[in-house]
């Protein structure tokens, strides 16, 4: 459609090569266990990258194209929901914290799975949470492909098709190569171009818009519910906005992508440079986006499909040239979570499951060979359901970050700060968690006007406790017979 | 293990009081997030008064709200995050 905008884009995908390239030569030059490196970065990571990391593989298509998207249509009440992300920047690293990074070493743990291993000693915990990560994580995985696909073929102006196998060969060939660390460092530019993004498109739209006084009385001559905290037709209650603290706040601990990053880093230092790096980016990066989605209200209104209000606004209120770099934002938000996911469903398969249970005692070469294998094989099997997404697919990324939070925040949170929780409480909160959550999600979603996530969450707590003591009673009177 | 870990590891008690002063801090976000958008935003639109453009909940509990938790952040890590070694292994241990 645009050669300016495509030719930076093609910079943007090469950079992002080089980096990937470069990253293998040096994990092939060291020494240290495959597995570390290719899955962890051999526990490296300084404190900005640390940051940029977790904010890009946080920060997804969800945060580029949905988030702005919904904001555009609900108003301001949809820049507060999306205001309580900012508590991930700090909440993460806090909460699992050193505690974490410690035990982590000491278990010599590459996964969530891994940690939840060694701390419960239970396989029915292993398996069932590996099930939880394939089957979430892929279904979201595919979502993004999806996304990412829609992208370029809106900015291009090509086919669905072709869009969608630049996209997956492009993603495949650096996450193949390259690892973990290839991710990270990835995700440290991708990181950064979305801040710098934010910044030019949100400058862009209000001065297109004619300053934000102006938006403001556009905005409230249209619908005066548009400038309330509660949506376009009122329908965003207190309780409502107020639940999406657990969802997307405070329970993105529990996110098996976001937790494996925080046992990745170097030192202390490491982490506290990241809490402050972290919690200044996020929150720009959520308000600056989403007061996009606003702002272009007034600027292009009748937009109807909401994923495209980000790529019309910024080829609206930017010079071609500079829309095409800015536009690398959401691309780059986009690629950096499919290839953290891809990145951990691989990693569950061939750790969790394939070096648990199928062969444990396999070769370092020999899990080097599957390890590229198995990441190869879920890429072109995630293209393949990309072509023509199921229905299920995308039922299932709907709730995959909720299944995810009500299935591993309470194992993984007592895990670190309960000595007593044991393997009963892990496979009772993980069940329950689970099993409410896909009730609720079905037969009574948002109880009491709150996400479908709350109540899980909840209970999931509850029944830690209560199966830590059954099976805490029951193992006693078992050594007393 | 972990009744070791509990007992004996100095570190655990530092990354334990982190962990507290995460929860706080959560906590002050959303008091401060809650009480201006719905205290300040609850009224009629024709009451609102705005600050650089923003209604003035939006302004106090999103943007002001930011940069309130940016600044007690940096001071939680300045001046309550201890640095602890990582890899130093069972240091302190005594069973």
């Amino acid at each position: 459609m645009n050669v300016e905008v495509v030719i930076s884009l093609v910079i943007f995908l090469l950079i992002i090569f080089v980096v990937g390239f470069m990253s293998a030569k040096h994990s092939s030059r060291k020494g240290s266990t495959f597995l570390q490196e290719y899955f962890l970065g051999s526990r490296e990571l300084g404190g900005f990258i640390l940051a940029m990391t977790m904010v890009a593989t946080y920060g997804s298509a969800s945060s580029f194209l949905g988030g702005p998207g919904a904001a555009y249509t609900q108003g301001l009440g949809w820049v507060l929901l999306a205001m309580s992300q900012v508590a991930t920047g700090y909440f993460v690293l806090l909460i699992l914290g050193k505690k974490f990074a410690i035990m982590a070493r000491k278990y010599e743990a590459v996964t969530l799975i891994d940690f939840l291993k060694n701390r419960y000693r239970s396989s029915i915990v292993v398996l069932f949470s590996a099930i939880s990560i394939i089957v979430f994580l892929f279904s979201a995985m595919a979502a993004q492909w999806i996304g990412g696909a829609y992208l370029i073929e809106s900015i291009v102006g090509i086919p669905y098709t072709s869009a969608l196998f630049i996209f997956a060969v492009a993603v495949l060939i650096y996450v193949i190569i390259g690892g973990f660390r290839a991710v990270v460092f990835t995700d440290s530019i991708q990181g950064v171009v979305m801040f710098f993004g934010t910044l030019i498109i949100l400058i862009g739209t209000i001065v297109a818009g004619g300053g934000v006084s102006n938006i403001m009385n556009d905005l409230i001559s249209e619908n005066p519910n548009l400038v309330t905290p509660y949506g376009h037709d009122g329908g965003l209650s207190a309780a409502y906005v107020s639940s999406f603290w657990i969802l997307v706040g405070v329970g993105v601990v529990a996110l098996p992508q976001v937790a494996v990053r925080a046992m990745s880093y170097r030192d202390s230092r490491s982490m506290h440079r990241a809490l402050i790096v972290g919690t200044i980016v996020v929150g720009f990066i959520m308000l600056g986006m989403h007061l996009i989605g606003v702002f272009s209200r007034p600027i292009l209104p009748g937009i109807e499909v909401a994923d495209q209000v980000m790529p019309l606004i910024t080829m609206e209120v930017l010079p071609p040239w500079l829309a095409g770099i800015v536009l690398a934002a959401p691309l780059a938000a986009i690629m950096s979570t499919v290839d953290s996911l891809l990145l951990l469903v691989s990693s569950t398969v061939v750790k969790d499951v394939y070096l648990n249970y199928i062969k444990p005692d396999a070769t370092n070469k020999r899990v080097r060979q599957v390890s590229y294998g198995v990441t190869a094989f879920l890429g072109i099997l995630v293209f393949a359901f990309a072509l023509s997404p199921p229905e299920l697919l995308i039922w299932l990324n709907l709730f995959a970050f909720g299944g995810l939070e009500a299935a591993f925040i309470w194992p993984l949170i007592f895990g670190l700060y309960w000595s007593k929780g044991n393997k009963g409480g892990a496979i009772a909160s993980m069940v329950v968690g689970v099993g409410t959550y896909i009730g609720i999600h079905n037969f009574y979603p948002n109880p009491l006007g709150m996400h479908s996530v709350v109540f899980p969450v909840v209970l999931s707590f509850f029944a830690f406790i209560i199966g830590t003591y059954i099976y805490y009673e029951s193992s006693k009177k078992s050594v007393e017979i | 293990m972990n009744k070791r870990d509990r007992k004996t590891d100095s570190r655990f008690i530092v990354a334990n009081r982190e962990a507290v002063i995460g929860v706080i801090l959560v906590i002050i976000n959303f008091i401060w997030w809650y009480g201006f958008a719905y205290g300040l935003g609850s009224n009629s639109v024709e009451n609102y008064s705005y600050i650089l453009g923003f209604p003035a909940w939006f302004f106090y509990s999103c943007i002001v709200g930011f940069f309130v938790m940016v600044i007690l952040v940096i001071i939680v890590v300045k001046f309550f995050l201890v640095e602890v070694p990582f890899d130093h292994d069972e240091e302190g241990m005594d069973e």
